[in-house]
């Protein structure tokens, strides 16, 4: 009897999705009765018995060389295994990539229920019931998991990180690692940049700016805040901006805690990509852009005079604080 | 080469999302349904690229639902499918669902599996991976291009803050992402030509459900926005620091 944890790496870097995975893991074993244990595939730079801090009673670490490079087949067949002698009722993992891609795997292998991109803890009143974001983030639906174990995604910026807890039990796990299903030939980061899928805070950009050699005032303000940039479909579908900066329905979906659109009528579609955002700023001239009212905060008014004071506002805070 | 597209039915981007029988079902009502743009724009067009560069490849088509989906089905054949199969069933389970399309693939051994990177209703990002362990073939999800070499593939897939270019051999799994192709518009030869396209309708095999939607809800209406005179962005920059603090 427990509760599984998948603690995704990249690079010997525990993820911060994870966190969150593991603290949601931790109240879900509360509720249970029962012990959160983290799972660590791979070599990780972090002190394993610190993750307890997150709630998690013991990590399972399989230290594996063939298991420090993501495999669909390799992670699902290792955290199957330790599911089995863990005797797990409920395996939680980070709906982020690496997530989307090895849940529905484990899934089948355990032939046990899935639900992906959840936002609250489940409801244990009547089975086990769990609420998920549809429709792009405009519903939720609850859905019941029927089977024995239960596995679910968490979405990102969904359950708060508390960092208290006593130290973990470190316990050294081999796992059977099988063949590799691929090839990983060449890993491209964008350097320097806080990936857009992590950041807290994110400024993002459209039409409204007029042309890429404008992005100066997006990225002054990103720059000021610690932020991501990002931007609209239209933005990229021009080139203005690279492909992975387009956030939307058929881009990524992000959920900063703040969220800041320069630009941006808020067509449903790309509202669809931002609406699960904590915060949202909207600064755009028109005051009928439909952003306006899915905003917190507005300005009506030109950016180019208004973004450029207040990345000054936010740097002479940043000096004084 | 075989391939096989996997043509879901979603409702249009800009559709009224509601509810309706005390909130347990979707309200279709008024509702245009269109092929999952994933499924379309994405995985069909880069199938129907591969086809047009060599014309030995095979498209199938399959779909799981009822009859109400066969114009969407069709307008996927107008676009360039072969031939396209329809499971004459519907359900709200990705591993239903999931296992249904699996048998399919099972009986005709495709190179090639293709999945939008998930529905624009459901959102699950799902089908793609348990196709891949059903049918225990290697699964690349979110792939953002996708280049045939010899028997196998090299594709690029998006990762946290960049790209991870990988090797696979098929037969695989391949769920698509923004990048894959260009959307296109079905052409009057194709539309004629789809009206005579097969169109399989099959019968699901058993297969026990291991979720239930039980039921639906819209998300608590927003606060109306609080405006800051465009003269005072440093009185914006106050609230979001102390009201919203959120930096």
């Amino acid at each position: 009897m427990s509760v599984l944890v998948f603690l995704d790496q990249a690079e010997g870097q525990i993820k911060k999705n994870s966190f969150e995975a593991a603290c949601y893991g931790a109240k879900i074993a509360e509720l249970m009765n029962t012990q959160a244990k983290g799972v660590v595939l791979g070599s990780v730079n972090t002190d394993l018995a610190g993750l307890g801090k997150y709630g998690l009673g013991q990590i399972l670490s399989a230290d594996q060389p063939e298991l420090a490079q993501f495999d669909s087949v390799r992670y699902c067949e290792a955290i199957a295994e330790l599911a089995e002698k863990e005797g797990a009722q409920v395996i939680v993992l980070s709906n982020n990539f690496n997530g989307k891609a090895v849940a529905p795997r484990l899934s089948v292998r355990l032939k046990a229920g899935l639900v992906t991109g959840a936002v609250d803890l489940p409801d244990l009143k009547e089975g086990f019931v769990v609420k998920r974001g549809v429709f792009s983030g405009k519903a939720f639906a609850s859905v019941s998991i029927k089977t024995d174990i239960k596995i679910i995604t968490l979405n990102t910026n969904s359950y708060p990180v508390t960092d208290q807890g006593p130290a973990a039990q470190v316990e050294k796990v081999t796992v059977q690692s099988g063949t590799p299903s691929i090839k990983i030939k060449e890993v491209k980061k964008v350097v320097g940049e806080v990936p857009l899928s992590e950041a807290n805070i994110v400024v993002s950009g459209g039409r409204g700016l007029k042309g890429p050699e404008n992005w100066n005032i997006v990225t002054d303000l990103a720059h000021a805040l610690g932020a991501a940039t990002a931007c609209s479909r239209p933005v990229s579908d021009s080139d203005w901006r690279p492909h992975h900066e387009h956030v939307g329905q058929t881009g990524l979906t992000i959920a900063p805690n703040l969220y800041i659109a320069i630009g941006i009528s808020g067509a449903i579609q790309h509202l669809a990509g931002v609406n699960r955002s904590k915060t949202i700023v909207v600064i755009n001239k028109d005051p009928e852009a439909p952003f306006f009212k899915a905003a917190d905060y507005g300005i009506v008014g030109d950016a180019f005079e208004v973004v450029p004071k207040m990345t000054e506002a936010i740097l002479k805070l940043k000096q004084a604080g | 080469m075989k391939i096989l597209v996997c043509i879901s039915k979603t409702p249009d981007t800009t559709a009224k999302i509601a509810f309706k029988d005390n909130n347990t079902k979707f309200d279709t009502s008024g509702v245009q349904f269109i092929i999952n743009p994933y499924d379309e724009w994405y995985s069909l067009v880069r199938a129907i690229e591969l086809k047009e560069a060599d014309p030995s490849v095979t498209i199938h088509l399959i779909h799981v639902g009822g009859p109400d989906s066969d114009p969407i089905i069709r307008k996927a054949l107008a676009l360039g499918g072969d031939e396209a199969f329809r499971v004459n069933t519907a359900s709200e389970d990705s591993y239903y669902i999931a296992s249904q399309i699996a048998e399919v693939a099972r009986q005709n051994n495709y190179d090639l599996i293709f999945t939008g990177k998930e529905t624009i209703d459901y959102n699950g990002s799902v089908i793609g991976g348990m196709l891949a362990q059903l049918l225990q073939l290697p699964f690349v999800s979110l792939t953002t291009k996708f280049e045939l070499n010899g028997g196998a593939a090299i594709v690029t897939r998006e990762i946290e803050g960049g790209e991870e270019i990988d090797e696979v051999t098929l037969p695989a799994v391949i769920s698509s992402h923004k990048g894959m192709a260009e959307m296109r518009i079905p052409n009057i030869r194709g539309i004629m030509g789809a009206r005579t396209k097969p169109l399989k309708v099959i019968d699901p095999i058993e297969v026990p459900e291991l979720t239930v939607t039980e039921s639906f809800e819209l998300p608590a209406p927003k606060e109306s926005v609080k405006l800051v005179p465009a003269d005072q962005p440093e009185e914006l920059v106050r609230l979001l620091h102390e009201e919203a603090k959120v930096f």
